[in-house]
């Protein structure tokens, strides 16, 4: 603005550094940097004195030390003896475990919900507005207490499920049994095993890996599971690069080839065959005295979590998109129609993949909010980062300042992951202009 | 000639559409029955929302409104030969808690007053065009009278924080000329901050000496229920705008500092939950301050709910910012302004109008998000229902207490949101 007047080549004067647009932002920038050394600073000296009054240093050594609690939900082993950094890492798993599960239920609900609510049936369309109102209008935190107290009071407790006559009894074939303490679901195993512990056939799981050997973070990965999934990888990459095939021989002859079994082939077969050879089976919780025994149990705070975050997100993620569709202007539709496609084939060549691009930067901040709203676990008993690493350890060490600062850095650092990865699939899936 | 009597002279009477395709049938058809699948589809849901709402009415529709105990519900339900019924005497009893806390009875009207002002001083920014513009007055009057109204304590108070502001302004109009525009500035800013800081207490303390004005006080332990809620996002929306704002001007700055550390900012509020921060308000907040002060913990999670609020409005108002059209920032530039005059009167009041729907539904969010304070021991209506089943009367109460809750919480956000929807529409200016 001010640079065709400035005085060129004058010598310097202290006042240039207000007045003379060269120098100015460098001082306001050097002003602001010192304000805010100095607030940090004031912040750090307060807190030292604070502390030293107290009689408390700053140290991360309590970590080091036996937790001395008990995590009923776990995914690796741990027992109260382990140390604390231990048991935060198993809430840092459990805080993961509700996250992911939640986001696949959330996103699933949602598209269902958002689709349905464009439907031409007035009725289904008002039911999903209800829906939608009902759990966006509503904090979270009361649907998740809600969802607890549905599954404590309305759920029979697992002794209901006992006798000849049982006032309960389990559903899905025998295999799932549904209790006001959680519900016990069937375990998938690999490989038969009699009762010594030998196998018997030849049919057998591949065993686990032990990662990070001795150190506080250290777990098992199955390798089944590993082999699982890579052949379920290798399965999808091999159907893409047949699909790709077909649009090749589309694009050359005109006449796209029948691909749809090979594709479905390649994924399932080989998951099946690798799935027999290592003995997979599920084992049904039964029940022994007064509760049930084997198969996966799953905590009712774990259930009502995942519930409720999934059904409140979902409502987010169904307006997003329901606006998604409908920001695709009908001239696309009608474009494709008009290029003789079939309405299956517009909704999936045309609509979609251009509703995507509206949908996934929202979708991406609902995954988010997902996240970050799982710390609301300590609300339901939960053991979740904030359970172990916020709640019990910061009790029982009187750690404030550590604690609370290290949850918030690992909040901080899911968050970033979570968005980092999201917007790289964003950029992959963007309109590429010229 | 050729005979055209055959030929009509006079057109027919229109005839009435089919009475399948019109009127409540026709609507039917198109809307529910309108292939054999959609007519499957739509008789199995009808069954089922009759059978959810004959249940639920039967729940709500229980005369147990005068009982005195859980127990005593229990009886009228098995005395009506019900299986289940809802037990609505512990709302009769606890409504009021659940609405104001423990708040002092004979005061109930200040919070409900200032609800009002709060109403009265949002008119003329939210239906500019319905309601005379002196309203502004009390606007500009509302963010002093409210913590006065609730907490109580001398007038004097009050006025000496909005006689700070008087100062910044006269400062900022005697010393610009004097010693410059950013030296003027910076001393509108420092001087009402020393004012506050050493001067306002003890001047109150002073004036209430010699002239006492002022009401009863009220600490703000007593502060609970719905009230409680309402109040921590009133105030925390309230200061998160300014600070919002500056966060957003720093993001979008050139200077290079001054954006990362806005960034920096906005992030890290961002990407925490707002449980954590809520844990910093009462376990650490008395840590950082120098030792000595002692914020009450309501105060401390109204500062943390604050810092919460303005990274979230920061983003709102970038977004309102990114929408405006380069043009007006050229325009404002061609026109000779500066930074600061360019943004009060060109920019700001444009980016702030578009930003307005967002806003509000960062306000609903926050709103929403207030029941976390429970979590750390605050008596909003989650915490209250938990002591409230801690009395032996209502011990073993659920559906009520939290259907009641909810309900309020649903009746005000989906207030809020159909109004930040239909200013949505209004605002919207591109004909599509």
């Amino acid at each position: 603005m001010t640079t065709a007047t400035d005085p060129q080549g004058s010598k310097f004067r202290l006042s240039m550094l207000l007045y003379d647009s060269r120098y100015r932002s460098a001082t306001i920038q050097i002003i602001a940097l010192v304000l805010f050394l100095v607030l940090i600073g004031w912040l750090v000296s307060n807190t030292l004195s604070n502390l030293a009054s107290l009689g408390k240093s700053v140290g991360f050594d309590f970590l080091g030390l036996p937790a001395g609690y008990d995590i009923n939900q776990r995914l690796i082993e741990y027992n109260s003896r382990d140390p604390h950094l231990r048991a935060a890492f198993v809430g840092l798993l459990n805080t993961l475990l509700v996250a992911f599960m939640g986001c696949v239920a959330a996103t699933i609900v949602g598209i269902i919900v958002g689709v349905l609510r464009l439907s031409n049936n007035w009725l289904i369309a008002r039911i999903m507005t209800v829906y939608v109102e009902m759990f966006r209008n509503v904090p979270v935190l009361l649907w998740i207490v809600f969802t607890m107290a549905i599954l404590i009071e309305t759920l029979p407790p697992p002794n209901a499920f006992r006798g000849d006559d049982p006032e309960a009894r389990m559903i899905v074939n025998d295999s799932i049994a549904l209790t006001n303490r959680g519900f016990y679901i069937p375990e998938p195993l690999f490989g038969h095993v009699d009762e010594e512990g030998n196998a018997v056939g030849w049919r057998q799981g591949i065993g686990d890996v032990h990662l990070f050997g001795d150190s506080a973070v250290a777990f098992d990965v199955s390798l089944d599971l590993v082999a699982i999934v890579a052949i379920l990888t290798a399965g999808i990459l091999i159907a893409r690069l047949i699909g790709q095939r077909a649009d090749r021989l589309q694009a050359a002859t005109g006449v796209r080839p029948r691909t749809w079994h090979w594709r479905l082939g390649v994924i399932v077969v080989p998951t099946a065959v690798v799935l027999w050879l290592l003995g997979f089976w599920l084992s049904s919780p039964e029940l022994r005295g007064f509760n049930f025994d084997g198969g996966t149990y799953m905590r009712n705070s774990l259930i009502a979590l995942w519930l409720a975050l999934s059904l409140y997100t979902a409502a987010f993620i169904a307006e997003i998109v329901r606006g998604g569709i409908l920001a695709i202007s009908p001239g696309q539709t009608e474009a494709a129609a008009a290029l003789g496609m079939r309405p299956r084939r517009i909704m999936s060549l045309v609509v979609l993949p251009q509703a995507l691009r509206v949908i996934i930067p929202p979708l991406i901040s609902q995954y988010l909010n997902l996240t970050k709203n799982s710390s609301l676990a300590i609300a339901v008993g939960y053991m979740d980062l904030t359970g172990t690493l916020m709640g019990i350890t910061l009790n029982q060490t009187g750690r404030e300042l550590e604690a609370v600062l290290l949850t918030m850095l690992i909040y901080l650092g899911i968050s970033l992951a979570i968005s980092a990865v999201m917007n790289a699939y964003n950029n992959a899936v963007r309109l590429k202009e010229r | 000639m050729s005979d055209y009597s055959y030929v009509r002279t006079d057109m027919l009477p229109q005839k009435e559409p089919p009475v399948s395709t019109v009127g409540p049938i026709g609507w039917a058809r198109t809307n529910l029955f309108s292939g054999v699948f959609n007519s499957v589809v739509t008789v199995l849901m009808l069954a089922l929302v009759i059978w959810i709402l004959v249940n639920l009415l039967s729940w709500v529709f229980t005369p147990t409104w005068a009982a005195q105990s859980l127990s005593e519900c229990r009886e009228i339900i098995a005395a009506l030969g019900k299986e289940h019924g809802a037990c609505w005497g512990v709302i009769r009893e606890r409504w009021i808690q659940l609405l104001f806390g423990f708040y002092p009875s004979e005061l109930y009207w200040r919070p409900i007053l200032t609800l009002i002002l709060l109403f009265v001083a949002m008119a003329p920014i939210l239906f500019s065009e319905r309601v005379p513009r002196q309203l502004l007055y009390v606007s500009a009057a509302f963010p002093f009278l409210a913590p006065w109204l609730m907490w109580g304590g001398t007038l004097w108070l009050p006025l000496m924080v909005a006689f700070g502001i008087v100062i910044g302004y006269a400062v900022l109009k005697v010393l610009s000329p004097v010693i410059g525009t950013l030296g003027g500035t910076l001393a509108a800013i420092i001087l009402p901050i020393l004012c506050w800081v050493f001067a306002a207490g003890p001047v109150a303390q002073g004036l209430h000496g010699i002239i006492p004005v002022g009401i009863q006080g009220v600490e703000s332990r007593l502060f609970g229920g719905f009230m409680l809620s309402v109040w921590i996002g009133v105030v925390a929306i309230g200061i998160s705008l300014p600070l919002g704002i500056v966060l957003a001007l720093g993001r979008q700055s050139d200077l290079m500092i001054v954006k990362y550390m806005s960034v920096g900012f906005i992030e890290f509020i961002r990407g925490v939950p707002l449980i954590t921060l809520l844990f910093v308000a009462s376990t650490l907040l008395n840590i950082f301050m120098p030792p000595g002060t002692n914020f009450d913990i309501i105060l401390r999670v109204m500062i943390m709910a604050t810092l919460f609020a303005s990274a979230y409005m920061a983003e709102v108002i970038r977004g309102g910012l990114a929408a405006l059209p380069r043009g007006q920032y050229e325009a404002a530039d061609a026109l000779g302004l500066d930074y600061w005059r360019a943004q009060r009167l060109i920019i700001m009041p444009q980016a702030l109008k578009i930003s307005i729907p967002g806003i509000v539904s960062t306000f609903i969010g926050l709103f929403k998000d207030t029941t976390l304070v429970s979590i750390i021991g605050l008596l909003d209506p989650l915490g209250l229902s938990g002591s409230i089943r801690a009395d032996a009367n209502w011990n073993g109460i659920v559906w009520e207490l939290y259907g009641f809750i909810a309900l309020l919480f649903f009746l005000s956000c989906f207030a809020m949101s159909r109004y930040s929807m239909h200013l949505e529409r209004k605002l919207r200016t591109d004909h599509r």
